[in-house]
């Protein structure tokens, strides 16, 4: 490849564990942006309307250039020689710390947008804080990605009101995506052992400081698309610690279909 | 002149694949020549959106305008910070953008209103009447987004403000 990426930091300055924790949480964040970013690839050419097509491969491609920095990253903290192909092509399942959440299938274009809305509110809080992070690698990346996950909210916030405050069908449908799909809401603000531990190290944002603030916004928005929250629903998780839905195993046969098949090809 | 302001004006050359009357840098994406004791260059550039799938091409038209000018060993890194923004835009590329038929980011706070709040008026770039309508966040490319002019009803793109 003609491009090489400028190596951002003095990693020489962490402790090895530390180093470690960081590869953790970093491969967990590039494995979050790359299933949803192929999730919503999968829409390419099947989206409602040419727009709306347009939209979430544009979304697609913002995660998974996100998905790319954080993979390059991740492979210089390693530094055992795999590339962020090896790291996306080349790990099973269990080894994936992506959310539940973001595996869950397309469903119809309404289960997309909630699956969107609530992640989408998740990542710019969260991209917001990291942006300040003294980890230099993270913090770039962060701060590049927030000004995209913008218009990222803008987009399925707006949707979820149109649909929710539409018709009576679309409203059907967009609370029903909300009853399946809120379960898994917990698990994005749920800290494993390394994000505390990131946390208390002042390097990632708490993510109890995160929650207030993602329920303030989907608050108003479902309030204005006159959609109910279900209540006392059980908090589905696994995902951060490797365990997994089976749509997982599906998702990955199909993304890692050509460098299994045929190792080491390219473009 | 010394060898490393020679190439940043022979990099004027080199232009976006995907909007072709901006060169890399109107667009503001060229960052840095260094030109090393040994005659090795590097090229730092950066991308305007992560994604953006015309960083390989940038980097290859870079590699191959400088071999084409005599210089064997170019490196071209990418950098990501800091961000990209549309205030590195340069004013001239502002009028090509326009005169191309791309309407230019509206200035001054950028037009991010994530939580909602006023929409921006864009200028149509055929007739400029500030009578037009968003039809797209997300258009033709990453950095664009999807506009009609409610005046001349001519579709166009918006270079979208990424503060």
């Amino acid at each position: 490849m003609d491009l090489q990426h400028t190596p951002t930091v003095h990693l020489q300055n962490y402790s090895p564990e530390l180093r470690a924790q960081l590869l953790d949480y970093t491969l967990q964040l590039a494995d979050t942006s790359l299933i949803l970013g192929h999730r919503l690839s999968e829409w390419c050419g099947h989206g409602p309307i040419l727009e709306q097509d347009l939209a979430m491969a544009n979304i697609a491609l913002d995660l998974i250039g996100e998905t790319r920095s954080l993979y390059q990253y991740a492979a210089e903290l390693e530094s055992q020689g795999r590339t962020e192909d090896d790291l996306a092509y080349l790990r099973e399942a269990v080894e994936y710390k992506n959310p539940l959440l973001v595996e869950q299938p397309n469903g119809d274009f309404g289960d997309t947008v909630m699956r969107q809305f609530i992640f989408d509110g998740f990542h710019f809080f969260l991209l917001k804080d990291l942006q300040n992070s003294p980890d230099s690698g993270l913090a770039g990346i962060a701060a590049k990605s927030f000004k995209e996950a913008s218009y990222h909210i803008k987009w399925s916030s707006e949707w979820i009101i149109r649909l929710g405050d539409g018709t009576e069908e679309s409203k059907r449908r967009i609370q029903k995506s909300l009853e399946n799909l809120w379960m898994y809401s917990g698990e994005l603000f749920s800290m494993t052992h390394t994000e505390e531990q990131l946390s208390q190290a002042g390097l990632i944002p708490d993510y109890r400081t995160l929650q207030p603030q993602w329920e303030a916004h989907v608050g108003k928005v479902f309030a204005e698309a006159t959609l109910e929250v279900p209540q006392n629903v059980f908090m589905q998780k696994g995902g951060k610690t490797g365990r997994h839905t089976e749509h997982l195993g599906y998702l990955l046969t199909e993304l890692q279909y050509l460098q299994r098949a045929y190792p080491g090809l390219e473009w | 002149m010394t060898t490393e302001t020679h190439i940043w004006k022979l990099l004027e050359d080199v232009s976006d694949p995907e909007i072709p009357v901006l060169s890399i840098l109107d667009l503001g994406v060229l960052k840095k020549v260094q030109v090393q004791e040994d005659g090795k260059v590097q090229v730092t550039i950066t991308p305007t959106y992560s994604g953006c799938p015309a960083m390989n091409t940038i980097a290859a038209d870079i590699r191959l305008k400088l071999l084409a000018e005599g210089f064997k060993d170019v490196v071209v890194n990418l950098q990501l910070s800091p961000a990209w923004t549309t205030d590195w835009l340069s004013e001239d590329g502002r009028r090509k953008l326009e005169e191309y038929g791309i309407a230019p980011p509206v200035e001054p706070d950028g037009d991010i209103h994530a939580l909602f709040g006023r929409d921006t008026v864009v200028r149509c770039p055929v007739c400029q009447s500030e009578n037009t309508k968003l039809v797209s966040q997300f258009g033709s490319t990453s950095c664009k987004a999807h506009y009609q002019c409610n005046a001349c009803l001519e579709p166009f793109d918006y270079f979208k403000c990424l503060k």
